[in-house]
């Protein structure tokens, strides 16, 4: 009995020793992004875009001699979900770095632990402005934060000759961080601003709301919420006869997905996007570009997916970059070598500068911003 | 004016599809008592069912419409027949459990099917709204309004007009009466569910083509028809139609002229206000007690 207790523990204690070796071959990075829920498309969309570059980081070799690994949690939508994933990630898994977590919300209910944690993380995503001015030093973001977005359309107010504009937002971070950012910047541009209207994020008709905006005296609505919502506003606003400028904001609207859904209804819209999948040869790596889009179509998924997915490989690959120049996948490591990066990106050099209050800053890159709009069922360019 | 004319009529077409989801719901939750959980699962599934008909099949809209409302009526019929007949006689917390279950199962089963990516179905009514005068509504909607009105007064007449729901009404009253004066009692539970369940899923298959279809679309419309039902008065029919309507205003008009924000927060404000001053609902009849 004693003997077989003694052969139990030498097992035992060879799985654990094995196991933490068999861990020690890889080297993990947390993904928290919504799988379910309101945003359950664009989060799969990232996730397919984070293996890929999983994938072509391992087929190289990996970084510092070892394979990557992602593990990948769904936040279901839900920023307590998103807080608690994070927190398992972060001490069941043991995960040096994190990237997430897709809306503004739940990558805001996030961060607190992370400086719980002392643990970095990659947004890739969100776009409220508060992610990277509260002064959380353990925030790395390479999406542009509204104020990005709004300075970038600055210069095309004039070209539309905007005079007053309504919002529809989606009642959260996002949505309400953009309609504040951009109204600052149009009443510096002298456009005056109408209604600011808001839905909230599973909310499926609006037709209240775009009732209310049909009868303004504004031109011009600028939406922002994910492309589901979008479709179905697009719908709504062409069966009340709502016939103003549509603009949308947030780089999550998936174009190829609104052709597809909203049919005739999306003509005419215009978007800010923040990756040009249509035209390869305009981005600022085509070459990366081209790879990224051919390795998507390969592995069977939609094409309307890389406006989103391309985020997730951009992610995964700043991740990976801070790795390797930090020398070990150590948390405190990992966040100083963030600092040090440059790497070309499917949307521009990513290469963190400081923002928010002194000492405590976070890093944010600085991507470009496209406006696109959609003509016979067709995605166009537009000049800048 | 004229924004608050497009707001009435958006009252109308939203309150039809409410009254559809509150009218099956009342069947259920109202007059067998049984806290169905899974009404927004059946409502989903009834949009499934068009996906799968008209965009995988490939099949006429207006002969996928009979078939979700068939497919709902089966489903309904299984559920309860493998559910709930074992639990008849337990406790209404045992039952209320197994519903919550079967919708978070039947959900994970959407999503695992389907995914997470929302589906559109293509109808046949033209992209061009109606407009008349400075209202304008889609062909579409008109035909979801119309159709629910349809199976609204079928449902109606169906409960009180012929044999099998006056068989329905005494089964849920008294039990072993009804037994005895020889209704097959087990026959009227399984049709009273399955038509409730039909129900949803033609609200589903209705509002699908509307929205877009997706895993959790049911939630909401279960939420709401669980207001809808309250507010009507339990297994009151009538209520529950005039409970629709009164949502979709209290929606339309708080979205439109008090906040958008809190635009799902209004149905709720008026449920709350209900249960404070008239907690049986606004149109229930007064109930025999003991």
């Amino acid at each position: 009995m004693t003997r077989a207790l003694g052969l139990v523990r030498t097992i035992a204690l060879a799985t654990a020793l094995f196991g933490g070796a068999a861990q020690a071959q890889t080297i993990k990075i947390g993904v928290n992004e919504p799988l379910t829920g309101a945003f359950a498309a664009s989060g799969t969309y990232v996730v397919n875009g984070a293996k890929i570059a999983a994938d072509e980081i391992n087929a190289k070799g990996g970084i510092l001699g070892k394979k990557i690994e992602l593990v990948i949690e769904d936040n279901k939508s839900n920023p307590t979900e998103a807080a608690a994933v994070a927190e398992k990630l972060i001490t069941s898994d043991k995960v040096p770095v994190l990237m997430g977590a897709w809306g503004s919300s739940l990558t805001l209910a996030v961060m607190p632990k992370l400086i719980e944690y002392e643990t970095a993380m990659v947004v890739e995503t969100s776009s409220s402005g508060k992610i990277t001015t509260t002064g959380n030093p353990f925030i790395f973001r390479i999406s542009p934060p509204s104020a990005v977005e709004a300075a970038a359309f600055k210069g095309i107010v004039d070209k539309l000759a905007l005079k007053k504009v309504d919002f529809l937002v989606i009642n959260n971070d996002w949505g309400r961080g953009t309609a504040e950012d951009f109204s600052k910047m149009m009443k510096d541009k002298g456009i005056s601003i109408g209604l600011v209207e808001t839905m909230d994020q599973g909310a499926q008709d609006m037709s209240a709301q775009l009732s209310k905006i049909k009868s303004s005296d504004s031109e011009t609505v600028i939406v922002t919420t994910a492309v589901d919502q979008l479709t179905l506003i697009f719908k709504q606003a062409a069966a009340l006869g709502l016939k103003k400028r549509i603009i949308t904001t947030g780089g999550s609207q998936n174009p190829d997905q609104i052709i597809a859904q909203a049919g005739a209804a999306a003509n005419g819209t215009m978007h800010l996007t923040t990756f040009l999948p249509w035209f390869p040869d305009k981005t600022p790596n085509p070459e990366a570009t081209n790879y990224f889009i051919s390795e998507w179509k390969k592995r069977g998924f939609e094409f309307a997916g890389c406006t989103e997915s391309f985020r997730g490989y951009d992610g995964i690959r700043t991740v990976a970059a801070a790795i390797e120049k930090a020398g070990k996948a150590e948390p405190a490591a990992i966040k100083a070598a963030f600092w040090d990066i440059n790497i070309k990106g499917l949307n521009g050099d990513i290469v963190f500068r400081k923002s928010g209050p002194e000492g405590k800053e976070s890093g944010q890159s600085q991507p470009n911003v496209y406006l696109i709009e959609i003509n016979d069922g067709k995605v166009e360019m537009k000049t800048l | 004016m004229s924004e608050f004319l497009q707001h009435l009529v958006n009252m109308l077409v939203l309150g039809g599809t409410y009254a559809l989801l509150g009218i099956g719901l009342t069947l259920i939750f109202g007059i067998m008592n049984v806290v169905n959980f899974t009404h927004g699962v059946l409502y989903t599934f009834g949009a499934y069912v068009m996906f799968i008909v008209v965009q995988q099949l490939g099949l006429n809209f207006f002969l996928a419409l009979p078939v979700a409302v068939l497919a709902g009526w089966l489903l309904g019929a299984a559920i309860e027949l493998t559910l709930l007949r074992p639990l008849r006689g337990s406790d209404i917390d045992t039952t209320m459990l197994v519903m919550i279950g079967a919708w978070i199962a039947m959900q994970s089963g959407t999503l695992w099917i389907w995914g997470g990516v929302a589906k559109s179905v293509t109808t046949p009514f033209p992209e061009s709204p109606l407009v008349l005068g400075p209202v304008s509504v889609s062909w579409l909607r008109l035909f979801v309004l119309a159709a629910a009105a349809l199976l609204i007064v079928v449902t109606y007449l169906l409960i009180n007009k012929t044999s099998l729901g006056r068989a329905m009404r005494a089964t849920f009253q008294d039990h072993d009466t009804a037994s005895l004066m020889g209704v097959n009692v087990d026959m009227i539970y399984t049709s009273t569910f399955a038509i409730g369940s039909s129900l949803a899923a033609a609200a589903g298959a209705l509002l699908g083509p509307v929205y877009v279809i997706f895993p959790q679309m049911g939630d909401l419309a279960a939420v709401k028809a669980f207001a809808i039902v309250i507010l009507g008065g339990l297994g009151n029919i009538t209520g529950a139609v005039i409970g629709g309507f009164i949502l979709a205003l209290a929606e339309e008009l708080g979205a439109g002229y008090v906040s958008s924000g809190y635009r799902d927060a209004m149905g709720f404000l008026i449920i709350i206000a209900v249960l404070i001053f008239k907690p049986t609902g606004l149109f229930a009849r007064a109930e025999r007690v003991g």
